[in-house]
């Protein structure tokens, strides 16, 4: 008997490990020998942990499995039609995952990631292949074509900051992964990192051909333990299987990996930050010019991208560009990987077109809240994003849709909050987690961030509201407009969106009653 | 909902004296490195529990920095402690997905009932309390890490066990 049970942190953290011990134990006592096979998850975080049973029909998925559901499960499996409560049928076929296009997930969840035999199998390393065969151009100019954006949140073509890589000389050149997923509210870089490992490492070697670049990093944060272990186990086994080192996969072009891990500070999800970081240094943000593609990682040129970005050019090179840019709206081509997290029944990740409404993300996948509340807000895009009430549910999510909303996709996190949420607190918390993560380099961020959590203490008070919701609208312009990064500059979004959509939580009467309650 | 229960699984282990030898040796193994400091600092706290303040000339000399470069590098980053943890380390996140599930309160709670402030460590020294902004673990919040492995929809009973479960 065959089974699947992930080993993503989110099916650790929801018992997957008591599920293995449990099923063990049942299979000792019936006598029955049962191989499991650890893989990712397919996202469905609300269903994890997961378990799949391999029969001759596909495989079978049941879950979300307690440790004291084993034994009886266990029993389902020899029967005949495995039928039980928590069945949910073949993954695939399941409507929270039929309604989905998976380009760059189809494979977490399936595979086993620390086998490059059977990512092999599953079609990887056709990307690769293929550029090597190509070259860097050719390369360069399919991930143009496929309209692909830097998935990070900036959404700058992915394309054009390769040829300015390409086409720039210099001794040695560098590929960095900007795996410093920090936003709340996403994890999709985890789970791929975690469940389809070789993935990004296929598509950093692609970036590493197309660019001339024989050295790669992957910077992970140290909040992400599982994925750290995950991404180094499968670079060994890369480096093993000829994919890394000093021949890739026999072209006689050089690229090799190196996992590097952050140490808990936000703002070396910015790019220049994350370099001086890489470099040793504190993880003060760089102004920019010089782009990091012309004066990088030790001054020089450096592709750095997300990994989702990453991730998905090995699917563009296997499946060609036009194929890629079939999917999707306006300028916001392909897929997006949508999370879909806090006060939400369904939560988990989503791969699908861009221009879906936000809607169908909520209400749909995410079936309302998971504590049967009232639905009040949703923060897209981590804790730059704006606070969305329920009337801007139908903007599409597209990067231009959301920037036209006042807000953005950043890296695709949905945050749900049910009726009790204070937006007056959140705007509050926006700049208290900007003081606490500025970089100290722009004096917008580094004091307009303390002086807004001041400001928006003595409106909720009530101390000379007008005066004081002047100097705050002041201070958002201020800070969006002369602060050297995104931190800065962003923070505004989260403050100004809850004022302009919930402006009765700032009303320093509510607040009192509320205290009152 | 019905979550798992938390146990501690790994051994307790005191942070370690400092060791002058044991360090160099860290420091040396790591020192060749491109841009070395942080995997440095990383392996030295994995191995004291903390970084000490003894090691900071040691590695100014082995990168040919200065020590105030070191010390402002080792303090700009949240995960570098200045003093050695308790035998457990709780991450407990407070950012904003975890906060729609109520991290807010949850940690208010559990603070008040064990005399506890952020990075601050139980009476007994087993449980240091770890504020974190994130652990992608947002679908299944409120979320923490206990010794490096995840914990998800944790509630007052879950926390108050990891305390008596890292007594010694």
């Amino acid at each position: 008997m065959r089974v699947f049970l992930p080993k993503d942190a989110a099916a650790l953290a929801l018992g997957a490990e008591a599920v293995l011990r449990a099923l063990r134990e049942a299979a000792a006592r019936r006598g029955v020998a049962l191989e499991v096979v650890r893989t990712g998850s397919r996202g469905a975080v609300w269903l994890e942990p997961l378990v799949e049973l391999e029969t001759p029909a596909g495989r079978i998925g049941y879950g979300p499995v307690r440790a004291g559901d084993a034994a009886g499960l266990l029993e389902a499996w020899l029967d005949e039609d495995g039928a039980h409560p928590l069945r949910i049928g073949p993954p695939e076929s399941h409507p929270w995952f039929a309604g989905q296009t998976r380009l760059t997930f189809g494979r977490c969840g399936v595979v086993d990631p620390e086998s490059v035999e059977d990512y092999a199998a599953h079609g990887g390393f056709a990307g690769l292949l293929r550029a090597l065969s190509i070259g860097g151009e050719a390369i360069v100019d399919a991930v143009k074509l496929s309209g692909l954006r830097g998935r990070g949140g900036a959404g700058f073509p992915t394309g054009i900051k390769w040829n300015t890589v390409r086409l720039a000389e210099a001794d040695r050149k560098y590929v960095v992964c900007n795996a410093d997923e920090g936003d709340s509210g996403t994890f999709a870089d985890r789970m791929l990192m975690e469940g389809d490992p070789f993935l990004l490492i296929e598509g950093m070697a692609i970036a590493g051909v197309a660019v001339g670049a024989t050295k790669g990093y992957v910077y992970v944060r140290s909040e992400y333990p599982q994925a750290v272990r995950a991404m180094r186990t499968a670079i060994l086994a890369a480096r093993w299987a000829g994919w890394l080192g000093e021949d890739v996969a026999g072209s006689g072009q050089a690229f090799d990996l190196e996992v590097r891990v952050g140490a808990g500070a936000y703002i070396c999800g910015e790019e220049t930050a994350l370099l001086n970081s890489l470099e040793g240094k504190r993880g003060v943000v760089r102004a920019k010019p010089p782009l990091p593609a012309v004066e990088g990682l030790f001054g020089r040129p450096t592709v750095v991208n997300n990994v989702l970005s990453l991730a998905a050019v090995p699917w563009i090179l296997a499946h060609g560009a036009e194929a890629y840019a079939g999917f999707g709206s306006g300028r916001s081509l392909g897929t997006l990987a949508v999370q879909i997290a806090g006060n939400v029944r369904r939560g988990g990740l989503v791969e699908i077109p861009f221009g879906l409404p936000l809607r169908d993300v909520v209400e749909g996948w995410g079936g309302g809240t998971a504590t049967g509340r009232p639905f009040r807000a949703v923060q897209v895009g981590g804790p730059l994003g704006a606070y969305f009430p329920e009337a801007l549910l139908d903007t599409p999510l597209d990067y231009e849709a959301f920037a036209r909303a006042g807000g953005l996709l950043g890296h695709g996190g949905v945050t749900v909050f049910d009726d009790r949420v204070d937006l007056s607190r959140q705007a509050r918390f926006a700049f208290e987690f900007c003081a606490a993560e500025s970089c100290g380099k722009c004096t917008p961020c580094r004091i307009g961030a303390v002086r807004g959590a001041e400001v928006i203490d003595r409106i909720t008070t009530g101390v000379d509201v007008a005066r004081n919701l002047a100097v705050l609208d002041d201070l958002l312009e201020l800070m969006t407009d002369a602060s050297l990064c995104a931190m800065g500059g962003l923070t505004p979004i989260p403050v100004g969106s809850a004022l302009k959509h919930f402006p009765e939580d700032f009303d320093a009467a509510r607040g009192l009653s509320r205290a009152a309650e | 909902m019905q979550g798992p229960s938390a146990t501690l699984s790994h051994p307790a282990v005191a942070a370690p004296p400092w060791d002058e030898a044991l360090a160099a040796g860290i420091i040396r193994e790591l020192a060749g490195l491109e841009g070395a400091l942080l995997p440095i600092l990383h392996a030295l706290q994995e191995r004291f529990g903390w970084v000490p303040r003894e090691a900071v000339p040691l590695v100014a000399e082995a990168l040919n920095l200065s020590r105030a470069e070191v010390h402002g590098v080792v303090t700009f980053y949240h995960d570098f402690r200045a003093s050695p943890p308790g035998r457990h380390v709780l991450k407990l996140c407070r950012a904003e997905a975890c906060q729609a599930m109520g991290a807010e309160a949850l940690a208010e709670g559990f603070m008040r009932r064990h005399g506890l402030a952020w990075h601050g460590t139980t009476g007994d020294g087993g449980l240091t309390l770890e504020p974190v902004f994130c652990l992608g673990l947002c679908a299944c919040a409120p979320a923490a890490l206990l010794d490096g492995e995840p914990l998800a929809r944790l509630d007052d009973a879950l926390l108050d066990g990891l305390v008596e479960g890292a007594r010694a």
